[in-house]
């Protein structure tokens, strides 16, 4: 599938990366040609010097035989305007990172009708969310959602003292009796799609889907702390933090923002008047202590410094939070902050990619089922995909044991109207249901693909 | 330094040549000649280090930058010449390694300077893969590998730029791979075409693939002493505008092909080329016609010759239909003048290339008017688009190089007893990978005489003329190899 990229920044580098990877054929347009020349090094892409808004440089891209058009500059009038020419040129989707939360009210419904987007994308918008949704859930390192929540997936790591160390997944099984999928492991650089002789050890990353009331019941089990969080401290107060704020605060969180910059503090005060806003520098230990990092629930880094980031999480895990999140702009600082033993390190262009990547996938192929959700599991592994089935599916109703699946491919749930089932060889897949997969090593556009 | 997959791409390429060993091998058999042998043990230790590499150097980390690629295209261009010499030696028809290497290289290079003093005496296999190297040589052997290879790793950007001639490298599609396929796609219907037209116009199959071969890949190895002066004028005016359309940056035939036909022939660089071309026909052809009249030649004859010889120069090929050697002063001049510019960028021709030569007579424009007014900002415009300052940056250090190259190389021939004219027309006509020079080793000629040094001196101009210098010259710096 053709698809033309407009803007080479750090957003854009790591959708090219993803694209290329699943296989499409990208031509990237970026004003810099150094940057540009870094980036047709690195990746399998056409360059092309030029502004995306220049209809001559569209041509020459030739937008017009694109399936799919991004615009991810860091200007959202020239991302709208970019789309709104290339769409008039003949791409069939398009797509803007629009940021700024004075286009993302209602006025965007308005924009993407008049300009023809499909959809757009609101980098610092979807991060909140991303980390929201960690919050929600402390004791998991990650967390996805399936089917409006119907089905959940959670990472965590084994601890030294944890009770699973030892045993195999089938003796796991039979001492907790939850209805529970242990579907992917990573030990070390490894990535493990386990069956039921896998031995756990300390130090894996288990990735477990399961019903919200099963899991539940099982982290009950286990004795991992279940407790709700309560408090949050969020450093920095830029955009992702006033989104977040408003989130945390609308669900009864109790939020502190701390940033050094007073225009910044007095916009999320105006933005979330229920949180407290601090001003003050969020490097200095004192400060922290003083507002009560030792004691708070949730403690988040998202300054605009990576460094900064890193070294506050660092402290704040040194003071016995329950959950640090970092965010990491930065790939190679991120894998730095991963060995450090930060655990849970999220950055925007990550999920915005992941955003993109799952657009991509569905446009590419709808004939028996579609691409309803895709995450990235475990530094990008593996892939946990959803999809609807439809009456086109011609495997319906025959039990997953007979159907003949591919190596290394897992179907990790099966979810039927209200019903959330953790399937079994004698399940099977109705039109109708929504499944989810998890793949490692094979980017699947189609339900079909699974199949041997 | 990524050394385990420059080794792996080495045993890639080695099965490669294993595998274009049969084409010779298969000829051989078809004109049941006992030089069949020489083909298939070649075949057979090209294959078994292919495999040797291959296993000894598996790996799963395929990332390499821009120094792994110089040095892969680097050693890959010398281990094929080292491997695709050896048929001749074992079948005893250049006995001597030296020359064999020699012979060659000046295939891949694709420069048709030739040691061979008889070469109607050479069986038609040894003719054949002669002319093949040059057809192989010709559009890149790394090319092909990229075009056929699934695997391709997202950085091959980095060896196709050490391999394609010119400043520019431009991408006609976003993958590599398909970019690399059209342009093999491009090649081979040329030189289909050429095939038939000459077939049509009385060559014998084995002639016209061999010829077309030599012009495809502008190298010039033919199988007659006389080289195209032995057929027919209409053969000769077919190779002489096939010669001239494969000097052609093959980006613009794949503006053709999708219809963008307009800016293909805006094309400054190919505007440039054919100016200097029919200028340079003009000029000889007045030149000579007085000498040529005198033994009773036509206007068309003298056109012809004049045109042969521009084209076969320019695009740095060497095929002649008469002796250059005999012309008067001022048609050898330009000749000369010729082998330094050679063809368009991206084409399959050696030389310092059109798109360089614009570049830079536009940089002295621009110093000179940066010397008149010191305050003016200017920039160097090149097809439309301004340059920057790296690329024009290495277009000045790429001539400067180039001289200290072909003059060390001079310098290193010179004690040969043949005299000025023939020791600097050799170098250059190598070093630009022409061919045939001037006086001792013009068309007629042949660099037979010459010592077993200055052989390899020569073979590694060549090389250094067909890969642009810097692949090779890095490849064996060890600054490379240090970690």
């Amino acid at each position: 599938m053709k698809i033309v990229v407009v803007g080479c920044g750090k957003i854009g580098r790591t959708i090219i990366k993803n694209l290329v990877t699943e296989g499409h054929d990208v031509v990237a347009i970026d004003y810099d040609p150094t940057v540009l020349d870094e980036v047709t090094n690195s990746y399998d892409v056409m360059g092309l010097v030029g502004n995306g808004a220049d209809s001559d440089a569209l041509k020459e891209a030739g937008v017009a035989e694109a399936e799919l058009f991004l615009a991810v500059t860091n200007s959202d009038e020239l991302n709208m305007l970019a789309c709104f020419i290339a769409r008039a040129m003949g791409a069939k989707h398009t797509i803007p990172r629009v940021r700024n939360p004075e286009y993302n009210d209602n006025s965007l419904e308005f924009m993407k009708q008049q300009l023809g987007f499909s959809a757009s994308v609101n980098p610092e918008m979807i991060t909140a969310r991303e980390i929201y949704n960690i919050i929600k859930f402390p004791s998991a390192v990650n967390i996805e959602t399936f089917a409006r929540r119907q089905l959940e997936m959670v990472d965590f790591r084994l601890k030294d003292d944890s009770v699973l160390n030892g045993l195999t997944l089938a003796e796991m099984r039979k001492k907790f009796d939850a209805k529970i999928l242990v579907c992917a492991v990573q030990r070390g650089e490894e990535f493990y799609i386990p069956d039921g002789n896998f031995v756990l050890k300390s130090g894996d990353k288990v990735g477990i889907t399961a019903s919200p009331a099963e899991l539940n019941k099982l982290f009950r089990m286990l004795g991992v702390t279940q407790k709700r969080a309560h408090s949050v401290i969020i450093m920095g107060a830029g955009r992702i933090s006033l989104y977040l704020a408003k989130m945390l605060v609308a669900s009864g969180y109790e939020v502190k923002v701390i940033d050094h910059d007073r225009q910044r503090c007095e916009e999320l005060n105006d933005f979330v008047p229920e949180a407290v806003t601090i001003l003050g520098d969020g490097t200095s230990q004192d400060l922290l202590l003083e507002e009560g990092v030792d004691t708070t629930d949730v403690f988040v880094g998202l300054t605009g410094m990576d460094e900064e980031n890193i070294l506050t999480s660092c402290f704040a895990a040194s003071q016995n939070v329950q959950k640090v999140i970092t965010k990491v702009n930065r790939p190679e600082l991120a894998a730095m902050a991963g060995k450090i033993g930060l655990e849970c390190i999220v950055s925007p262009q990550h999920f915005v990619s992941e955003f993109l990547s799952k657009y991509a996938r569905a446009l590419r192929n709808s004939i028996g089922s579609n691409v309803e959700t895709l995450y990235k599991l475990m530094d990008g592994k593996a892939e946990a995909l959803e999809f609807s089935v439809n009456d086109n599916f011609k495997y319906i109703e025959i039990p997953l044991k007979d159907m003949h699946i591919k190596k290394d491919i897992l179907i990790a749930g099966i979810i039927r109207g209200r019903k959330s089932i953790i399937p079994s060889g004698d399940d099977v897949i109705m039109a109708g249901d929504r499944v989810v997969v998890i793949a490692a090593g094979e980017l699947l556009n189609d339900l079909s693909d699974i199949i041997r | 330094m990524n050394i385990r997959m420059i080794f792996n791409t080495l045993g890639r390429i080695s099965i490669a040549e294993a595998i274009l060993l049969l084409l010779p091998l298969l000829v051989c058999f078809i004109y049941g000649e006992a030089t069949w042998f020489g083909f298939a043990v070649t075949a057979a230790i090209a294959l078994v280090l292919g495999l040797l590499l291959c296993l000894c150097f598996r790996t799963k980390n395929s990332v390499i930058y821009a120094k792994e690629g110089f040095a892969i295209v680097g050693i890959v261009w010398v281990i094929m010449s080292l491997i695709g010499a050896l048929p001749f030696t074992i079948n005893k028809e250049i006995p001597n390694y030296i020359d064999a290497l020699f012979e060659t290289v000046s295939g891949f290079t694709t420069t048709g300077a030739s040691i061979l003093t008889d070469v109607e005496a050479m069986s038609h296999g040894g003719l054949f893969w002669r002319s093949f190297t040059h057809w192989i040589g010709g559009m890149g052997v790394l090319v092909f590998i990229t075009a056929i290879s699934p695997g391709a790793s997202d950085r091959s950007s980095h060896i196709l730029k050490a391999e394609m001639p010119g400043p520019i490298f431009g991408k006609l599609v976003p993958r590599l791979r398909d970019t690399a396929k059209i342009l093999y796609l491009i090649y081979i219907v040329l030189t289909l075409l050429e095939i038939v037209l000459l077939k049509v116009f009385g060559m014998n199959w084995f002639e016209s693939f061999v010829h077309s071969f030599g012009t495809a890949g502008t190298g010039g190895f033919g199988v007659k002493a006389n080289s195209i002066g032995a057929y027919n004028p209409a053969c000769q005016w077919i190779i002489a505008v096939f010669m001239l359309i494969f000097g052609v940056n093959f980006n613009l035939y794949y503006l053709v092909l999708i219809r963008r036909i307009k800016p293909a022939l805006k094309s400054s660089e190919l505007k440039v080329y054919l100016l200097i071309v029919a200028a340079s026909t003009a000029i000889i052809s007045v030149n000579v016609f007085s000498t040529l009249a005198a033994t009773g030649g036509t206007v068309e004859e003298t056109v012809r010759h004049s045109f042969f010889q521009v084209s076969s120069i320019m695009t740095t090929t060497g095929y002649s239909t008469t002796d250059f050697n005999l012309w008067p002063g001022l048609s050898k001049a330009i000749i000369l003048t010729l082998m330094f510019i050679g063809g368009c960028a991206g084409s399959t021709a050696g030389g310092i290339k059109v798109s360089r030569v614009v570049i830079l007579v536009k940089m002295i424009g621009k110093e000179f008017r940066r010397m008149l007014h010191p305050r003016s900002v200017a920039s160097v415009k090149f097809e439309g688009k301004r340059l920057d300052e790296t690329t024009t940056n290495n277009v000045g250090v790429y001539l400067a190089v180039y001289l200290a190259c072909m003059v060390t190389a001079f310098l290193l021939i010179s004690f040969e007893p043949f005299g000025f004219e023939s020791n600097f027309t050799a170098t250059v006509a190598c070093f630009n990978n022409v061919g045939p020079g001037l006086a001792e080793v013009g068309p007629m000629g042949s660099y037979a005489d010459y010592t077993g040094f200055s052989k390899l001196v020569l073979s590694f101009s060549m090389l250094l003329g067909r890969l642009e210098i810097f692949p090779l010259l890095l490849a064996i710096s060890p600054s490379t190899w240090r970690r």
